[in-house]
């Protein structure tokens, strides 16, 4: 037998995914003779471990492997940096080989994986914390370009956001119609035509129009209060087609 | 979420594996060997008490045994005696269960009560020998001997404890060699009871307080060392 099972567990349908809900290899031992489909996600991976205790290579293999989303969810919720989570993971996967005669079956495995995952997350942090960096160099400093975005990113951006919003909606209903379908959600002409009842022309002029307008009313040396609005034609007194 | 899937598996399941991590598992995989399943800390903890309650044994022939019934006698000093031997057996099973990866880290907090008894009694035997004239005290030469006597003990003492933990995998290496250090230092004091031929003075409770803290510091910095390196 490939993965060890403890006996008397309750057994729930078959599975096709493993434990944590990923589709399981087929080469798993232990699907092959359909012992970890009737266990829980815990006893699953505490009966790998158990059989790579025992020796079993390929037991062990799959359990690393399953293991590895689990170690990068954990390192991430601890609040490993995305790019420090690959350091980690191989941290991890060298500390539960190199503790492996520690863990005791009887006991929860996930608990054993956590306390490994924090430890080595802690540790590869601290160890970002010491690495010398640039700042205490006043011309690096003034050099290092900030890749994330600006900090005021964000607020312009809801502020374009709002701004388009309102003055999508100041536009006359089949113009606001054509932008929303097609510009905005990237629906066919057919689809949009289907779904407003306006020929495919119409919706044409209507989004050229509309697309002026908001040319007009979000360009330069507009104002918020053209975007919020006016009467629902614009300046030419173009309506709906 | 799926079946099992805890709030921290935040990655998807189809989270693309690196080349590096599966190089990794197929050399770990491909390298494995049986183990032999670590015995319960607890065990492991009770081996090790064996071992310097052995020591004691042997080095009870050399003790003057009317001499330590008399002082047994005397409160303060059965109290302290009994606080070194509690602090060393709490010690070590703290040092043991933090050496085992998802045991908690509260393990360490055991031994502060048969710390407190120790230190207290301690204290209490020395502010009686101010308070009573004519007690019995060391001299220098003395209290020599006594540091020489727990240094002598506390290492090979430390050594064979930070040998049995590092069997296991010390994922705070530093907490737990320092639980080790006290652990030896605190046996060695209590082997020493049969061989203290005199009460606890202020500068006598002082270099024992000083040897203990010596041999916990030279646990933390190598015992930690040695644990962390694995």
């Amino acid at each position: 037998m490939a993965c060890a099972v403890p006996a008397g567990h309750v057994l729930p349908a078959p599975r096709a995914r493993d434990a944590f809900g990923w589709p399981r290899s087929p080469r798993h031992p232990a699907v092959r003779g359909g012992l970890l489909e009737r266990m829980t996600p815990d006893q699953a991976l505490a009966a790998g471990m158990a059989a790579a205790q025992a020796g079993d290579a390929e037991a062990y293999r799959c359990l690393l492997r399953d293991c590895l989303p689990v170690i990068a969810g954990m390192a991430r919720a601890q609040g490993v940096r995305p790019e420090a989570v690959d350091d980690v993971v191989q941290d991890v996967l060298l500390t539960i080989h190199r503790a492996r005669a520690t863990y005791d079956p009887a006991r929860p495995f996930l608990p054993w994986l956590r306390a490994i995952t924090q430890r080595r997350a802690i540790d590869r942090m601290r160890r970002a914390g010491r690495r010398p960096r640039e700042v205490h160099d006043p011309i690096a400093y003034e050099a290092e370009v900030d890749r994330g975005p600006a900090p005021e990113h964000g607020l312009e951006a809801r502020d374009r956001q709002r701004s388009l919003a309102r003055a999508v909606a100041a536009l006359p209903e089949g113009q606001r119609q054509a932008v929303e379908h097609l510009a905005l959600q990237e629906r066919s002409l057919d689809e949009t035509a289907a779904l407003t009842g306006r020929s495919k022309g119409a919706l044409k002029v209507n989004l050229h129009r509309a697309l002026k307008a908001l040319r007009r009313t979000l360009g330069p040396g507009s104002t918020d209060q053209d975007a919020a609005g006016g009467p629902r034609t614009d300046e030419r007194g173009h309506h709906d087609a | 979420m799926a079946p099992g899937r805890t709030s921290e598996d935040t990655t998807m399941p189809d989270a693309p594996r690196t080349p590096a991590q599966d190089r990794l598992v197929d050399t770990l995989a491909g390298g494995l060997r049986p183990v032999r399943r670590l015995p319960a800390p607890s065990l492991r903890a009770l081996a090790w008490c064996a071992a310097a309650l052995g020591l004691g044994l042997a080095l009870m022939p050399f003790a003057d045994l009317e001499a330590l019934r008399a002082r047994m006698a005397v409160a303060d000093l059965r109290y302290a005696a009994l606080g070194a031997v509690l602090t060393a057996v709490a010690a070590v099973v703290a040092a043991f269960q933090t050496s085992v990866p998802g045991r908690s880290s509260a393990w360490a907090l055991l031994p502060l009560a048969p710390v407190a008894l120790w230190i207290g009694a301690s204290g209490a035997g020395c502010l009686r020998d101010w308070v009573v004239p004519g007690a019995d005290s060391a001299d220098m030469h003395q209290t020599g001997g006594c540091v020489a006597f727990l240094l002598t003990v506390s290492i090979p003492l430390s050594l064979v404890l930070v040998w049995m933990l590092r069997r296991a995998c010390p994922l705070r290496p530093n907490l737990t060699a320092a639980l080790a250090g006290l652990s030896a230092a605190a046996a060695a004091a209590a082997l020493l009871v049969p061989f203290h031929p005199h009460d606890a003075t202020a500068t006598d409770l002082a270099l024992h307080a000083l040897v203990v803290g010596l041999v916990i510091a030279g646990n933390s910095l190598a015992g930690g060392r040695l644990l962390g390196r694995g």
